[in-house]
């Protein structure tokens, strides 16, 4: 079952059957009621996530203010890539918003397995770079405060 | 359907509703004037009028009304200077000025015999001159049988026409999808993300839709970038321009962009036509 949905999602294509066979029997599917966190800042990173149905809001607590919402992951969105860089603590916290059901992907031994063959490591970066990538853009759109009447602009007034 | 244009002069319109959409921006309802086509002001879903305060000037403002009520004539308005701050302070009963309708509104006729699907991208105080192309469609559901509106605002009270966006979601056959830049801890449950992450999670076959996009203009280039990137051709899609308009008739070139004067030859322009010259900054 595993299986057929990482067929489907666009993040693993190009990757062989015997790849996909063994990455879903390190899978699992968990589900999150509204308000449940899936993950809380500062604690060891070690899974990969699929949304496959729901809604999950990376949060940042702020004391004075409570939770503050950095963005939201729905379907078919990728959640979480701190299990790959040290020192793998979550940066966020994940809170499901709606009912959620997620794919989990065992991160150790991912990172293992991207370690070992290259190929895989390197369609795999490429695919998690491309999200990077997007998310940072996305990112410098909402710092640029675009719908404000005085947008903000960092350079103004310098003389370069 | 005859539309007359007051082109020079302009005529007191009074306002009948007022109504805050936002902590700055409001919709206005005047009275159709009874001097333009016996009460009926007859315009295209993007067309423009130019709306001021006797003695103080006029602004160019979308008309954000149902194109088929021509009785009423609705804009919604942001308070961002001295005359639109004047408008969105003038109290129902009072009156206003206005000229037009001016410009190229939203494709809404050509639509009818190309794409099957509508997909609409708004950004702040951009959904106001992309409604009435949404009345429209709705009001036509055999011609566009798949309707997606995408919306994006600043933080949720920046949203505009909140009460008929959940009436959309709740009630119509359009899907609406709508995000947030910032929720900061007002306890909304919506979307938080750019309006251009939408595109990315919306199904729709880039060979039959037709894009309609307003917003500011950097949000209009990377929605332009990611619509090309799911594969939907610049002939398919349609901008809402905005520059410096005064006269609507091309005469002043205040507004003029390369080959075109956005009064005239715009807002809305197809995408392909002017692909050269968005991403000038010389002009």
């Amino acid at each position: 079952m595993f299986e057929e949905i990482l067929v489907r999602h666009p993040f693993f294509h190009q990757l062989n059957p015997d790849q996909l066979r063994e990455i879903a029997l390190h899978c699992e599917q968990l589900n999150y009621e509204t308000g449940e966190y899936i993950f809380k800042e500062g604690k060891k990173a070690d899974r990969f996530f699929l949304v496959l149905h729901g809604q999950v809001a990376l949060e940042i607590h702020d004391p004075g203010r409570g939770p503050l919402i950095i963005q939201t992951l729905c379907d078919e969105d990728l959640m979480g890539w701190s299990w790959l860089f040290s020192p793998n603590r979550w940066h966020f916290d994940a809170r499901a918003v709606k009912p959620t059901r997620l794919l989990a992907i065992e991160g150790s031994w991912l990172h293992e397995q991207i370690e070992a063959d290259p190929k895989l490591g390197y369609l795999f970066m490429s695919r998690v770079a491309q999200i990077m990538f997007d998310r940072l853009q996305a990112t410098r759109l909402q710092l640029m405060d675009i719908y404000s009447k005085e947008p903000a602009q960092p350079m103004r007034g310098r003389k370069l | 359907m005859s539309a007359e244009v007051v082109v020079n002069v302009p005529v007191q319109a009074r306002l009948l509703e007022k109504r805050r959409e936002s902590p700055d921006t409001f919709t206005l309802t005047l009275e159709s004037p009874p001097s333009i086509s016996g009460g009926k002001f007859f315009f295209a879903p993007g067309q423009f009028n130019m709306l001021g305060v006797p003695g103080l000037g006029e602004v160019p403002i979308s008309i954000s009304g149902d194109p088929a009520n021509p009785k009423k004539l609705v804009h919604t308005v942001r308070a961002v200077g001295n005359i639109t701050e004047a408008i969105t302070a003038t109290h129902p009963g009072a009156c206003l000025t206005v000229r037009g309708p001016f410009g190229a509104g939203w494709p809404v006729d050509q639509t009818r015999t190309g794409s099957k699907e509508i997909i609409v991208v708004a950004g702040g105080v951009g959904l106001p001159p992309l409604r009435p192309a949404i009345y429209h469609f709705l009001a036509n559901p055999a011609l566009y049988p798949v309707v997606t509106l995408l919306y994006g605002a600043r933080n949720p009270l920046d949203l505009v026409f909140k009460r008929e966006l959940e009436q959309w979601t709740k009630r119509s056959r359009m899907r609406v999808e709508i995000t947030v830049d910032r929720a900061g801890s007002s306890g909304w449950l919506g979307r938080v993300g750019v309006v251009t992450n939408l595109i990315g999670q919306v199904k729709f076959n880039p060979d039959r839709v037709t894009a309609l996009v307003c917003g500011p203009e950097i949000m209009l280039r990377y929605t332009l970038m990611e619509l090309e990137k799911r594969g939907v051709g610049p002939a398919n899609i349609y901008v809402s321009m905005e520059r410096n308009m005064q006269c609507g008739t091309r005469f002043c070139g205040h507004c003029q962009w390369g080959p075109y004067f956005i009064c005239k030859d715009g807002p809305v322009f197809r995408y392909d036509h002017i692909k050269d010259w968005f991403s000038l900054q010389e002009i």
